[in-house]
């Protein structure tokens, strides 16, 4: 496995942990009724919009790279 | 012997048997051993936490289980946007080294390293704050000016129930005597009121924070039976945070040295042989994205859950 085939599965972690923290932000906030952790979740939704973007651009920028 | 006899086979050209050049095999088994390290001490956390008595996890006093009770989660959030874009620019690096870009590649390489260094200098801000916040248990309840300002918690034991009394706080100042010794601190209990604990003997809620009560009390030595900072020895949960993120951070270390050791030689390599300075690059690479991904795995688990 190439660091190309690894950085994708980064991004594919990254991506679904960032969607499991905006999702207890917003769960935690409904129960707890504190703050911050809706300010987190928010955040992490957009870290997540933020890595799916990066993804598709580093699959066109490294379109030439092996996966080997 | 001649030279061909001492050359390395597939230094640069995949092997047949593994399909991948030899460094990046080796890596991946140093990699696959690393797993095995991180796992036992994740699953290390999980039975230290099932098995942690009620009321002493994080640390005594805590109104609920969560690390984030006395963990600083925006800075491990900063820290954690840190480390992912550092595996962005890190993979950046090799990708134009392959393209022949060696000056590009370098630059990326730089900026993975002042990320990195930019995560340890967090980290150091966050141990620190830890190393100066103390927990103080009592024998009894400490009164001060005929009023109690210790809290108390009751919780199960395997001999029966046993009940602390406790302060949270920062020690302000350290007063000694003549002969070196330790006479009294100066001891700022925390503001924040535990949900649980009974500041009063009648064991009713007063609502009033310790700060605002008492911003300032004066510890003896013989007042308290432990006073301990939020380090590995606070709790059962400071002794696995400061072990998971403590070895993880030398991860970093050890990442920023080879880095930097790149950084300084990668000039002679590169004319001599591209792509092996390359291959090198990436084989760092695969290290830093394994490290990065623990964090990823321990931010959520330490600080949120």
């Amino acid at each position: 496995m190439s660091l190309k085939a690894f950085h994708l599965v980064f991004v594919v972690v990254v991506l679904l942990i960032s969607v499991g923290v905006g999702a207890w932000g917003v769960r935690v906030q409904q129960i707890d009724g504190q703050g911050w952790p809706m300010q987190l979740g928010v955040a992490a939704f957009a870290l997540a919009a933020i890595t799916a973007v990066y993804g598709v651009w580093f699959l066109k920028k490294l379109k030439h790279v092996s996966y080997a | 012997m001649s030279a061909a006899a001492t050359e390395i086979p597939y230094d640069m050209e995949p092997h047949p048997l593994t399909r991948m050049y030899n460094g990046k095999f080796g890596i991946w088994l140093f990699l696959a051993s690393e797993i095995m390290l991180f796992g036992a001490l994740f699953s290390s956390y999980v039975l230290l936490r099932v098995g942690a008595p009620e009321g002493t996890w994080p640390i005594i006093g805590a109104p609920t289980v969560l690390g984030h009770e006395i963990l600083n989660v925006p800075l491990a959030a900063l820290n954690t946007v840190i480390l992912i874009s550092s595996s962005v620019t890190m993979l950046m690096s090799w990708y134009y080294l392959k393209e022949n870009k060696f000056s590009r590649g370098q630059f990326f390489l730089l900026m993975t390293v002042l990320l990195s260094c930019g995560f340890l200098v967090v980290k150091y801000f966050e141990y620190n704050s830890k190393l100066h916040h103390y927990l103080v248990e009592f024998d009894a309840p400490l009164v001060v000016d005929g009023e109690q300002v210790s809290y108390s918690r009751t919780y199960p034991t395997a001999e029966g129930e046993r009940t602390v009394h406790y302060l949270h706080g920062h020690i302000t100042e350290t007063v000694k005597d003549e002969d070196g010794y330790v006479e009294y601190y100066k001891f700022a209990a925390d503001a924040r009121k535990p949900d649980h604990g009974h500041a009063h003997d009648d064991g009713a809620d007063h609502g009033d924070s310790h700060a605002g009560a008492h911003p300032e009390i004066e510890l003896r030595p013989s007042d308290y039976r432990r006073m301990s900072n939020w380090g590995p020895a606070g709790s059962t949960f400071t002794g696995i945070y400061f072990t998971l993120t403590g070895l993880h951070g030398l991860h970093i270390v050890g990442g920023v040295v080879v880095m930097v050791y790149f950084l300084l030689t990668g000039g002679s390599m590169w004319k001599k042989l591209p792509d092996k300075y390359a291959n090198r690059i990436e084989c760092t690479g695969l290290y830093w994205h394994f490290v990065d991904l623990v964090w990823i795995f321990l931010f959520p688990v330490l600080y949120l859950l």
